[in-house]
């Protein structure tokens, strides 16, 4: 398989798993807007992590911006599986930028809160996977769309 | 047209991501407990907590004297809810505290409810009590949890925390059980129609039910300019 074709189906997969998240994020931020408490019933620990102020910043909930984020993924990887070199490395930039946060917030569930959201360990886990594709994708060669 | 494939996919995801967020904004948010002030009456005074839903002119009046960590309690509010939109607004509720001394955190969880109450939250909270109920009954933090329950309502946590401690609440819970104990209530949940109490085998949808229609045969309906018409703003959505 060549170089090319690999990369384009690894951001194509990049793109399909940004999609989880996407609708993760979404979800959870829908959710916070409504108020809907019935997302932790049952949960002790996930009504710890989204009713702490961690789960906000400014009032904004946290994840609106892990849709942003996941939105902007989805995005850099759809053109840079078709072609669009340049927004390879915005790929790579977004998905360190997520993994570094998602380092934070599971520290912070870890050892400040002492409780995990099962949301947030979803979360986690697609930006992992999204992380192992920035790695895992092979190294570009010249040619480009834009 | 490949050139432009990924700008309308693109495009594309976010139209759906943006309808399907609005679409399950609308779908969730007639469940949220939010309840203008206006269809509600609170207690004005420091040592008056009533939290009654529904119009004055209500022709049933159903008061319940509750412990949110009584678990029969917990079992009567969601049938109260569904009686209440059913039968609105021909049906007021009334919910008055009365945490039993044998319920280790009842007393705490009323003081979060009207905590919560004072930021325009009573009912929301309220409702999150009851329905979490078996989890924070069994916390090992429950002070913990009650403050991630007013953060997940969006209340202003730190004030939350200092009203959870103020005089203001305690002397209004303390007012509810002081009432409760004059109209003779010793269990929970006590609940009364139209101020006669409901045997506790009533206390049931069907036995509700039976009774809640009894009484509107009972009583003549008022007269058409006096009924309020369900306007969705004012009620619970």
């Amino acid at each position: 398989m060549s170089g090319s074709r690999s990369r384009v189906i690894f951001y194509t997969v990049a793109a399909v798993i940004s999609l989880a998240g996407l609708a993760d994020a979404t979800y959870l931020t829908v959710m916070y807007l409504t108020g809907e408490t019935a997302v932790c019933g049952g949960s002790a620990s996930c009504f710890q992590v989204l009713g702490s102020v961690y789960a906000r910043i400014g009032g904004i909930p946290v994840a609106a911006f892990g849709a942003l984020a996941y939105f902007s993924a989805f995005s850099f990887a759809t053109f840079a599986a078709f072609g669009y070199t340049r927004v390879r490395t915005f790929f790579a930039l977004i998905v360190c930028a997520m993994f570094a946060t998602t380092l934070w917030l599971l520290y912070v569930q870890a050892f400040v809160l002492h409780a995990f959201c099962r949301y947030c360990l979803f979360s986690a886990a697609v930006t992992f996977l999204l992380a192992g594709l920035v790695v895992a994708i092979p190294p570009s060669s010249k040619s480009s769309t834009a | 047209m490949k050139r432009y494939l990924p700008f309308i996919i693109v495009v594309v995801v976010a139209f759906v991501t943006l309808a399907s967020g609005t679409v399950l904004y609308r779908a969730k948010r007639p469940s949220v407990l939010t309840i203008p002030k206006s269809a509600l009456v609170s207690g004005s005074g420091a040592d008056d907590s009533i939290h009654v839903r529904g119009p004055a002119n209500a022709p049933v009046t159903i008061e319940e004297f509750g412990d949110f960590q009584c678990p029969p309690c917990g079992t009567l509010s969601d049938p109260i809810n569904q009686l209440e939109r059913e039968y609105r607004p021909r049906l007021r509720v009334i919910f008055r505290h009365f945490p039993l001394p044998n319920h280790a955190h009842a007393r705490e969880a009323a003081f979060v409810s009207e905590a919560a109450g004072l930021q325009g939250r009573f009912w929301e909270m309220h409702d999150l009590l009851y329905r979490e109920q078996s989890v924070w009954s069994k916390a090992a933090d429950v002070r913990l949890l009650f403050d991630s329950y007013a953060g997940m309502l969006g209340l202003n946590v730190d004030r939350f925390k200092k009203d959870m401690e103020s005089e203001q609440v305690k002397v209004r819970v303390a007012s509810d059980q002081k009432h409760g104990d004059a109209v003779g209530v010793n269990t929970t949940p006590t609940v009364f129609l139209n101020d006669r109490a409901l045997a506790p085998t009533s206390l049931n949808p069907t036995g509700l039910h039976a009774a809640i229609d009894a009484a509107m045969n009972a009583t003549p309906p008022p007269p058409q300019s006096l009924l309020v018409k369900p306007k969705p703003p004012l009620e619970r959505q």
